[in-house]
């Protein structure tokens, strides 16, 4: 790919051509050199007048923003004029790479440092130093672990999402009418705001005294229907909402996955004379795990984020019985306003995330190439 | 109906065993299909349905207008939006509106950024090969898709200390620079697949016919990829929208969007039902249009690049 493109400066003879580069490698180098320096300058006065150093600088960090753009742009054009077609290619890249570092990564690392604060937003003694006590704090959290545990709990109930899911797309692959209309009507939880859902289902439809799912629960033979009272009703209500709204997305894929798949193999499963659950259990499933696998990895890391439906639903209750580790963390920074002791939880949680991803993904990749 | 009709008309000739399996089966799969139907909609319908009902009728589980109960407009006169109470002034309509419009620039705004990010780097990752230090092509990739995994929390709270910083706190652009970043790498995903799926002879040939680069990806590669782009910024567009998480902890007044105006109503206790469903049903009707008219574009969108 390389060589696939002309370059005009291919054309001038090689010694001008080379002293135009030279030249022009030193004015674009010189431009990104002035840019950071001009950034950092502006970093330097800011930082001095916010310690209180100097009386000169901006009423907020707003300019350092604009400056990292300026910088950006510059940066960017640094890169064309010091390395023509090359620069011109990274281009493509550079504006979603710097958006990502300024509100990622930067962000990220700075949240590190966070953690090692005692910082209560709303008292005015502002940040303290106090190392890993956060970290210490935590491991004697019952109601983190606990909450790490309820994750546990969310992230297994997966499989049952996909045993549903896997139901449905061979349902919808089936020869039926109106495929179709069943199709966007089985899309159609997928586009609900959680939070509509929240109350939608958990607040109304299921509401003890006259919601219909109470209702329907008396009638065969529940004499308290109260989903969110007892822990483990509660936690299966509320995993029961996430699955309604996160069903559609692994049934999309699943079908996806099915319709794809060579229909000469369930052919000669059937001249051989497969029952129908056989052929589903030797043929279908097997074909189908690489799609499972992946579809279900990406169904965990959107559950380990599951937040919305329990913090407006039951707040974590009864005792933390659905708490996710999200909205533990969100109830602790809305009730102690502790932001130093909310992102240590936060890091840590992101850093078992990643663990645990590494390690499903180092699994899975054996599962997927097995049958692939 | 259909279920008889597709039964009753066999390709060939069945003994009369294999024909009742047959129409057993009809019987389940169409059974199965309607029950889950059942379960997607009937919350949907419940919502639109309670905020057109009195208490009397909520109370008493009243399922079916005109038979069962009298349809009113009174959730929808106490948001401000029914027929009678439309061309009068209202507090509730215009908080309503507000947040109405919150949410439609800060997740069309974010969708746009992250289609013009996200294109540009998907196209460069599709046609070039970088090196950035020990990066290649496919660990660049790795980086943006491993955002996929940061958790909101992570994030949310370091984005209010830096935002209280920036004077970004509830506004409307604070919102839209992280909601471009919570679907960037959903948008890089479904356009690389968009831009593989495209010929790399055609752009070729654009630099044969003397256009440079940038000017192929303009004029040849572009057009071509509308369909993924549209699929690329109406997922966003459903994931914006319904994003509450840091709408809830960096917003309070301004840039409040819809999500946590619902969130906050049903906070309160006793809140009335049908300003409840009412509300709920403005909240989640636009997604609910979007679900049916543009579900081609959602589901190509979500399985870019499965099954291949």
């Amino acid at each position: 790919m390389q060589n696939s493109s002309p370059v005009a400066d291919d054309r001038h003879d090689s010694a001008a051509s080379h002293r135009i580069l030279v030249s022009r490698k030193n004015a674009g180098r010189a431009l990104v050199v002035l840019a950071s320096l001009g950034l950092l300058l502006v970093l330097l006065i800011q930082i001095l007048h916010a310690t209180g150093a100097i009386a000169a600088g901006f009423a907020d960090w707003r300019p350092i923003l604009y400056g990292y753009l300026l910088w950006a742009i510059a940066f960017g054009v640094g890169q064309v004029v010091a390395r023509g077609e090359r620069g011109l290619r990274a281009l493509f890249l550079l504006p979603a790479v710097l958006f990502t570092v300024a509100v990622v990564i930067f962000p990220t690392l700075f949240g590190i440092y966070i953690a090692s604060l005692d910082w209560n937003l709303s008292s005015f003694e502002g940040p303290h130093f106090n190392g890993l006590n956060n970290l210490i704090g935590l491991f004697h959290d019952t109601y983190y672990w606990n909450a790490l545990g309820n994750m546990i709990f969310y992230t297994v109930a997966v499989l049952g999402e996909y045993a549903i899911a896997f139901g449905l797309a061979l349902l919808l692959n089936a020869e039926i009418r109106a495929r179709k209309f069943f199709r966007v009507v089985f899309l159609l939880p997928l586009m609900l705001s959680p939070v509509a859902v929240s109350w939608m289902i958990g607040k109304s439809l299921m509401e003890y005294r006259f919601g219909p799912a109470a209702t329907l629960a008396r009638n065969l033979g529940w004499d308290n229907p109260a989903f969110f009272a007892s822990p483990w009703a509660a936690r299966l209500s509320i995993e029961a909402m996430d699955a309604w709204v996160s069903i559609p997305f692994i049934m999309i894929l699943l079908l996806a996955g099915l319709q794809a798949m060579p229909k000469d193999v369930l052919e000669a499963a059937k001249v051989d004379g497969a029952s129908g659950w056989q052929s589903f259990w030797h043929v279908t499933f097997p074909i189908m795990l690489p799609v499972s696998v992946t579809v279900l990895i990406i169904r965990i890391i959107f559950k380990l984020k599951l937040a919305d439906i329990v913090i407006n639903v039951t707040a974590g209750g009864p005792g933390g019985a659905t708490d996710t580790v999200s909205s533990f963390i969100y109830r602790v920074y809305r009730d102690r306003s502790n932001v130093g002791y909310g992102t240590g939880l936060a890091m840590f949680y992101l850093l078992l995330i990643i663990i645990f991803l590494t390690v499903l993904l180092r699994l899975s990749k054996r599962w997927t190439q097995k049958v692939a | 109906m259909a279920i008889v009709a597709s039964a009753s008309q066999p390709v060939r000739k069945h003994h009369a065993a294999s024909r009742k399996k047959r129409l057993l089966s009809r019987v389940l799969i169409y059974g199965a299909l309607l029950l889950w139907a059942f379960v997607c909609l009937f919350p949907i319908y419940w919502t639109i349905s309670t905020s057109f009902k009195s208490a009397l009728d909520v109370t008493q589980g009243h399922l079916i207008p005109w038979l069962d109960f009298q349809p009113d407009w009174k959730g929808w006169r106490s948001l401000g939006l029914s027929p009678d109470t439309i061309l009068q002034t209202s507090t509730a309509r215009a908080e309503f509106m507000s947040r109405f419009g919150n949410s439609i620039i800060t997740s069309v705004g974010a969708s746009v950024l992250a289609l013009v990010l996200g294109s540009l780097a998907a196209y460069g990752l599709s046609r070039f090969r970088f090196r950035f230090g020990w990066m290649r092509n496919d660990d660049i990739l790795f980086f943006f898709m491993s955002q996929l995994i940061l958790p909101p929390v992570v994030l949310a709270l370091p984005f209010l200390v830096l935002y209280k910083a920036l004077s970004l706190l509830d506004t409307r652009l604070g919102l839209i620079l992280l909601y471009t970043l919570t679907v960037l790498p959903i948008v890089i995903w479904i356009m690389r697949d968009q831009f593989n799926s495209i010929p790399i002879e055609l752009d070729e040939a654009a630099f044969v016919d003397g256009l440079s680069i940038w000017g192929a990806f303009f004029r040849i590669v572009l057009p071509l990829a509308v369909p993924g782009m549209v699929a690329a910024f109406i997922l966003s567009l459903v994931l914006c929208w319904n994003e509450y998480f840091f709408a809830a902890l960096l917003t309070s007044t301004d840039a409040k969007t819809l999500p946590v105006m619902v969130a906050s109503q049903t906070g309160s206790q006793g809140i009335n039902w049908w300003s409840m469903a009412a509300l709920s049903t403005a909240a989640i009707a636009p997604l609910v249009i979007v679900g049916i008219f543009l579900e081609r574009y959602i589901v190509s969108g979500l399985t870019a690049g499965a099954g291949k």
